[in-house]
């Protein structure tokens, strides 16, 4: 745009090394973009949750002598077996892994059944029938100060890792 | 002197509409231009480009569903708390006591149906009449984003009635959000305000679907608009020639 020539003084080459103003501009560039990150985080860490009134995912189980091998106690509330085995006591989600139907045990068979599409587990949680696509969860199992037995629904631990009280 | 023509001599009119009613090409610009409404559209259309079968009205028909779903959306905000177990009840309560709520939770309902399905289609449109190509490829980008919104509007709406399927729609699309790899869980955690599909995640939800994502959409819909106009107007189907290559 010609008519726009000198309007604004007279041209400046551009200069090789960087003046006051680009220094300016860079400070200040900077800090603008300090801050917009740290209102991000900042931000992020506002939108986490730091109390939660969930129910707890806990529940004391009883004593670990009540869990002979072959005992299962299921809980309807918590949705989790505990279950006494030759080598010491696991706890399984109650949880179908095909649509989230809650199981039941079946003492007779022992076998774990779920009543909603026919799957059925045993008793380390392996589906011995569909439709569940995945076996049944094993949950952390630990032992508080009274020494009875602390189920945690909420962590979910390797299979096959059976707590030894 | 006819009242219009009182109203349109008054003062207060004139501070608010200066453009008169003469109908010359210049007046016809004002009315475009000096109308923060109108501004997005160009000053002067090709008659065919209005022809129904040339674009089949379908960005016109996303945007009036929109418009509507807006305008029932903030009626029924009136009645609805976002809280367990009331927020349950207050849907309810707009279907079986409030005067003409299940009209509008229906209207609400069916716009925003319409608005998914009118939006694919006019995706279509566009693409096979090659509208997307430059220069409008930019605004095939946005147009990708406001479907996402569209879709993201209607997900988050879902949860909102606090229903069987409300609740269990959201279990199931928080749980494949948290099989993103890395940040999954995290995702999940932010997304509901907690481990279960509880009070914080009907509240975000609720802020998400009225407040966060209808901005985002309207704003979005402005620069589409507006780049429709920039980019030359809307494309129909191609000419003859360009189809014969």
């Amino acid at each position: 745009m010609p008519e726009l020539e000198g309007m604004f003084g007279p041209e400046v080459e551009e200069e090789e090394t960087p003046g006051r103003r680009d220094f300016f501009t860079q400070i200040g560039v900077g800090a603008c973009a300090v801050v917009a990150v740290a209102s991000g985080i900042v931000t992020l860490d506002y939108l986490e949750p730091k109390v939660l009134f969930e129910p707890s995912t806990t529940y004391v189980a009883g004593s670990p002598l009540d869990f002979a091998p072959g005992v299962v106690v299921p809980n309807q509330e918590k949705k989790a077996f505990v279950i006494g085995a030759a080598n010491g006591i696991y706890a399984l989600s109650a949880v179908c892994t095909h649509l989230g139907c809650i199981t039941r045990y079946k003492s007779d068979e022992s076998a774990i059944a779920c009543p909603c599409h026919g799957s059925r587990f045993d008793l380390e949680g392996n589906v011995t029938h569909g439709p569940a696509p995945r076996p049944l969860p094993w949950l952390d199992v630990s032992q508080d100060a009274n020494g009875n037995l602390v189920v945690d629904t909420g962590i979910v631990i390797a299979r096959g890792k059976v707590f030894r009280p | 002197m006819t009242v219009g023509e009182w109203v349109r001599n008054t003062s207060v009119y004139r501070s608010v509409i200066r453009h008169g009613i003469a109908p010359t090409n210049r007046n016809r610009s004002l009315i475009i231009f000096e109308n923060l409404f109108l501004h997005v559209h160009p000053v002067k259309v090709r008659e065919k480009t209005l022809r129904f079968t040339h674009t089949f009205w379908l960005g016109g028909i996303t945007l009036a569903s929109t418009i509507i779903l807006v305008a029932t959306g903030i009626l029924l905000m009136f009645y609805y708390h976002p809280s367990v177990p009331q927020a349950y009840r207050d849907m309810k309560e707009l279907q079986y006591v409030v005067d003409n709520g299940v009209f509008l939770r229906n209207l609400h309902r069916w716009s925003a149906h319409l608005m998914v399905f009118s939006a694919f289609l006019h995706m279509l449109r566009v693409f096979y009449h090659r509208a997307y190509r430059p220069p409008r490829q930019f605004n095939w980008v946005v147009g990708v984003v406001l479907l996402l919104l569209t879709l993201l509007l209607s997900y988050t709406g879902y949860l909102l009635p606090w229903d069987q399927l409300a609740f269990w729609g959201v279990s199931v699309g928080t749980n494949m959000a948290k099989q993103a790899p890395l940040v999954g869980e995290r995702v999940r955690f932010f997304l509901l305000g907690g481990n279960i599909v509880s009070e914080n995640a009907l509240l975000r939800f609720y802020v998400l679907h009225c407040v966060v994502l209808p901005v985002a959409l309207l704003l979005l819909i402005s620069v589409h608009i507006w780049r429709v106009r920039k980019d030359g107007g809307v494309q129909g189907p191609p000419d003859d020639e360009r189809r014969s290559l």
